[in-house]
């Protein structure tokens, strides 16, 4: 067994990390409070390639293996959740795209999302239907060769901002993937503001009232909307959060050390106050386990082991809970300066509590985690 | 042929450890599957027999039982030889 990156994603880790230094990190402060990433920031992000990391390079793509797309999603992560999370969905639909979409589809909309030309976002979740995904009221009726959409969907994330949409709805009451364009007349969006964190995510709410999208807009078949396109883009959005949760935690534990060795209460820093001490190993321990869980997932993913799917969901339980520990004490190590937004902290610890409910809640994962435990013991 | 159905036997046993498995019991009537295993045995069919699982293979038909599944791998390995 070998535990250890390639050569390869070594250096690309430290491109990664350069890039998020010098473009994430300066804009991070400003994304969180106007709640938006800036057009110019996402044309540097596609400008690197970043937007078509999981595209295989014959559509333009980087072609990245599953560990490198781990590591982007971390390097990213460390710098601002809300960028982090442009990739994640717009790498479930290119996936979904390329994994379950004809080959008309996957030649016209992978080029353009290799190259940022097309922001892809993914619609599942309803005002009224969230863990419960077979339950998605959104209906598609055929109707002349066209289906026919009627119904809401919430909480997509680079909904406002997205031109193309994975939308998933009732067709015979078999849950369907479609992918419809934002111009498509019937559908419409409203941004939705004041999240706790994660708030330049650019959320928003659909609407499709009739909206006609041509029979051949199905991603799979009728039917496997939810058993395939859906669960397979959620494993990568899973694997790319947890990668996030990485990152972010990271992010705490670097401006945990900082801070710990620049203030000093009782006329020491507060770095030879042993209950920080405590706190920092904890930190220290857990990114590293939370890293590995992660590269586990990736390694697995990249040789396509079935095992990949529940070693994401270990990995993404794991680093969502771990971060929101590490992201508490950052506060607590900060004090009151860490109550206050000339800190990124504060920015930290909202932005890690959304992570312990996008893609399966916590409460999701230790079923599934403990029915899989069950099973194998 | 057995060689295919003694790896999905090996596969699905995983999942049907207190129950031992026919060849033409219908996987997904027993209630042993969630909804993930769907994906696991694609990607374990995918990964063992170098195939691809398109989307007109999707009909459950293909997959109820070892059978089918055996029936199911062979053809598409035919599809891959006859190329």
């Amino acid at each position: 067994m070998k535990i250890e990156l390639s050569s390869e994603q070594k250096i690309i880790k430290d491109q990664f990390k350069e890039f998020t230094d010098k473009e994430i990190i300066p804009y991070a402060k400003q994304n969180d409070y106007e709640e938006t990433v800036s057009k110019e920031l996402i044309c540097k992000v596609a400008e690197k390639g970043y937007l078509g990391s999981m595209i295989p390079k014959e559509y333009g793509g980087m072609g990245l293996d599953m560990v490198s797309i781990g590591i982007l999603n971390e390097e990213i992560g460390r710098g601002c959740s809300s960028v982090r999370s442009l990739l994640t969905v717009h790498g479930m639909v290119a996936l979904a795209i390329l994994r379950w979409g004809d080959k008309k589809k996957r030649d016209y909309w992978l080029p353009k999302m290799a190259k940022g030309e097309v922001i892809g976002a993914f619609a599942l979740t309803e005002p009224e239907v969230g863990s419960d995904a077979k339950s998605v009221k959104t209906n598609a009726l055929l109707e002349n060769n066209q289906y026919v959409l009627n119904g809401t969907k919430k909480w997509t994330t680079m909904g406002q901002i997205a031109d193309i949409f994975l939308v998933f709805a009732q067709c015979d009451g078999k849950p369907t993937a479609f992918l419809v364009e934002r111009s498509t007349p019937g559908f419409s969006i409203q941004p939705i503001k004041g999240l706790l964190g994660a708030r330049a995510s650019m959320i928003a709410e659909l609407k499709f009232e009739d909206c006609h999208v041509p029979e051949d807009s199905i991603i799979g078949t009728v039917g496997t909307g939810l058993t395939h396109v859906a669960l397979s883009s959620l494993d990568y959005g899973r694997y790319t959060i947890a990668c996030g949760c990485v990152g972010l935690g990271q992010a705490c534990l670097e401006a945990s050390i900082r801070y710990s060795r620049k203030r000093k209460q009782f006329g020491a820093p507060l770095r030879q106050n042993q209950l920080i001490q405590k706190m920092i190993t904890e930190m220290f321990v857990d990114i590293k386990a939370a890293r590995l869980l992660c590269y586990n997932a990736g390694y697995l993913k990249d040789v396509g082991d079935p095992d990949s799917i529940m070693e994401t969901w270990n990995a993404k339980y794991f680093a969502s809970k771990i971060v929101n520990k590490i992201s508490s004490d950052t506060v607590q190590i900060h004090g009151a300066n860490g109550c206050c937004s000339d800190y990124p902290v504060e920015r930290y610890f909202r932005d890690a509590r959304i992570n312990e409910i996008i893609e399966g809640t916590t409460q999701m994962h230790e079923v599934l985690i403990a029915t899989n435990a069950f099973r194998n013991y | 042929m057995e060689e295919i159905k003694g790896k999905i036997k090996v596969f699905l046993s995983r999942f049907f450890r207190k129950h031992e498995l026919g060849d033409d019991e219908n996987i997904f009537e027993l209630g042993f599957v969630n909804s993930l295993f769907a994906m696991q045995l694609i990607m374990f069919l995918e990964k063992e027999f170098s195939i691809r699982v398109e989307n007109k293979d999707m009909d459950l038909n293909n997959f109820k039982t070892i059978n089918s599944t055996v029936s199911f791998i062979e053809s598409k390995m035919n599809l891959v030889e006859a190329k």
